[in-house]
């Protein structure tokens, strides 16, 4: 009886993963197909079922290329997004080298303060942002939202920066400056290239938040800071076509790559 | 220390300033004070019994007419009619017929124009509305209001609407936390516990989520759900419901559920994760050789194990749920709002932004006493990311 019992419990288990696993996973898998669909549907046509090559088409992959306001859209992200990403890369990774080191004084209530803009609505900050920016005369502009975009990603940057240094042996630092290196040169040979992995993924993540980010964009962004997310926000709200199911494809391609650059990182590692 | 300093410098530039405006505006509103300044001085003689003296309404009329050229006359008359509806119109009117009108008796002049001048309650809402550090954005936001003899009190039951929201907020965020602890501490398990190569690869299944844009996973949930959608399609097919049967998944709170766990699930299952694999599986064994059941073992060995990490994993799934604005507002409908999302309404389309600020700083209030409670039970430097 307990055999069977705890055979059906294993059984009902893993049926029980394997759907929560579909759950996590089908909805960006069932995106790829529609995108590829010949009618403005947002759902798999007879066609599409029967494997009708009629019933399958590029069309809203051309539209998106030759759409000028998606163009323009990945301009913004990308111009946005990099800058970003070096500013908090920069910054948080000399506040992690700070945060490690065994001097810091209240360590924990500073690490608190860097990593709240993650936990943080960012509804709230964007409401905050929009009112203070605008006193400096930093609304609709590309500067104001690399400001925000780089305070929204340094918390990534922190966290992964400061877990790769707790595994960093202090004693090759002491090393290198009892063979006289300055600070500098001991950062830039000795740290910073066992340190790179955990950098590199920290900006991976903050580049990740910059590029899907809308809601500061919403409130601070004009005509002319209009990004791939926001770009997508509108079509969701306004006329839903599946030429944002071949934008989202695309996006969860480059989803997969930041994810397997930061796993292969991570790997290296440890 | 040197190190953290421009990181702090730049922080507290390009986000602890912005969170502290925020908070000024919520108290702070120069905007009627700075409009009618002889008005509001005026009105300190009055009582507040009956109709103001004729020096107020010779003032009122003077800087209406001035505010009406200085292009306030607007912003004005709309925070008067936060206070009171109808003051909007009453003060554009009076702001245009004013220039016919030459000289005095003003209270009759302006009563020719808008009966509400002969009212005590436009001149009480215009003394609220000029004082410069208020606490009626406050009010409002915990659905109070002040009286004319300025006691506090509950809005009539019909106005309530901030407090249900709050309290709407909180259940959704609860019942999404329960949801992800539901479907997240059985895989947690089976990952923490799969041979490596098996591991990677389930764990690899909920870090793509976790790292596909927000925005076309809340789509995904769109295309599934809709009427004419994947999911009633499938249903239609399989006969289980009827054509005209179609289930209103998506707009309405079901869609709002359903996208924000799907949303918030990774972060229950990374700490619970961790927690998990360093949990011997040699303990589930002794506790099988001395005689437990499965569920008993669970029960006495293994659950009090992970209760960090179901600590971890709810509190950080409950404070992203709390303030959560873009799933809701693309796949919420009306019902399915949140509190963030009044925020928005009112920073974006009723450009209330004193009352915008004053929900934002209790929303605000509320992450942070989280927040604080995360960082002491398990420590904001634990945070780890997948």
């Amino acid at each position: 009886m307990t055999v069977i019992g705890a055979r059906v419990g294993r059984i009902g288990y893993l049926a029980f993963c394997t759907c929560v696993f579909i759950f996590l996973v089908a909805p960006i898998i069932v995106i790829v197909p529609l995108s590829f669909n010949a009618e403005p549907y947002f759902t798999f046509t007879e066609g599409m079922l029967r494997l009708d090559p009629e019933a399958w088409s590029l069309r809203w992959y051309r539209e998106i290329v030759e759409n000028e306001a998606w163009t323009r859209g990945l301009v913004n992200s990308l111009v946005i997004g990099v800058s970003a990403t070096l500013l908090a890369t920069a910054l948080g990774t000399l506040a992690a080298l700070g945060l490690s080191s065994p001097a810091m004084p209240a360590r924990r209530f500073i690490t608190g303060l860097l990593i709240s803009p993650m936990v943080t609505p960012v509804i709230i900050a964007a409401a905050g942002m929009f009112f203070f920016y605008t006193n400096l005369g930093l609304a609709q502009t590309h500067l104001g939202l690399i400001l925000a975009h780089a305070t929204l990603g340094l918390p990534f940057v922190v966290i992964t920066v400061v877990a790769t240094l707790s595994a960093f042996d202090r004693n090759l630092t002491r090393a290198a400056a009892s063979l006289g290196a300055g600070p500098v040169r001991t950062f830039r040979t000795v740290q910073l290239p066992l340190i790179a992995p955990g950098v590199i993924s920290g900006a991976l993540f903050a580049f990740a938040t910059s590029f899907d980010e809308v809601v500061v964009v919403l409130f601070m962004g004009g005509l002319d800071q209009r990004t791939i997310p926001r770009q997508m926000w509108a079509g969701i709200r306004e006329q839903i076509s599946p030429a944002i199911l071949a934008v989202a494809t695309f996006l969860i391609v480059f989803a997969l790559a930041l994810l397997f650059t930061v796993e292969w990182l991570r790997r290296r590692a440890s | 220390m040197g190190l953290v300093l421009p990181l702090l410098i730049f922080l507290g530039v390009t986000f602890l300033a912005p969170l502290g405006t925020m908070l000024v505006r919520s108290v702070y509103d120069p905007v009627v004070a700075d409009a009618l300044p002889a008005t509001l001085t005026a009105l300190r003689e009055w009582d507040g019994e009956g109709l103001p003296p004729e020096a107020a309404y010779e003032a009122a009329a003077g800087e209406i007419g001035a505010a009406r050229e200085a292009r306030t006359l607007g912003q004005v008359a709309s925070r008067a009619n936060r206070l009171q509806s109808g003051l909007r119109g009453v003060f554009t009117r009076t702001g245009r017929d004013l220039r016919e009108v030459a000289e005095g008796p003003w209270r009759d002049a302006m009563a020719a124009i808008d009966s509400a001048w002969v009212e005590p309650g436009t001149w009480h809402a215009i003394r609220a509305a000029g004082e410069r550090i208020t606490a009626r954005h406050y009010l409002n936001a915990l659905d109070m209001q002040r009286l004319a003899d300025g006691s506090v009190a509950r809005q009539p039951e019909e106005r309530r609407i901030y407090l249900p929201l709050l309290w709407r907020t909180l259940l959704v965020s609860l019942a999404i936390t329960v949801f992800c602890l539901v479907l997240g501490y059985p895989i947690a398990h089976l990952i923490a516990h799969a041979r490596p190569r098996r591991a990677g690869l389930l764990l690899a299944l909920v870090l793509v989520p976790f790292w596909t844009s927000l925005l076309v996973r809340t789509t995904s949930w769109i295309v599934l759900l809709q009427t004419q959608g994947v999911v009633n399609d499938l249903l239609v097919a399989i006969g289980l419901i009827g054509d005209d049967g179609r289930l209103s998944m998506v707009y309405n709170m079901t869609g709002t559920l359903v996208a924000m766990t799907h949303v918030l699930l990774p972060f229950m299952v990374l700490p619970l994760y961790s927690v998990m694999r360093s949990i011997p599986p040699l303990h589930m064994r002794a506790a099988a050789s001395m005689g437990a059941t499965p569920a008993q073992a669970f029960r006495r060995v293994y659950w009090p194990q992970t209760l960090p990490g179901v600590g971890a994993g709810s509190l950080l799934v409950f404070i992203l749920a709390i303030g959560y604005y873009i799933t809701p507002a693309l796949v919420g409908g009306s019902s399915g709002q949140l509190i963030s999302n009044m925020v928005a309404y009112h920073m974006q389309t009723s450009l209330n932004w004193g009352l915008a600020a004053a929900l934002g700083a209790l929303l605000l209030v509320g992450v942070l006493v989280l927040y604080l409670l995360y960082d002491r039970l398990v420590g904001v430097e634990r945070m780890s990311l997948g």
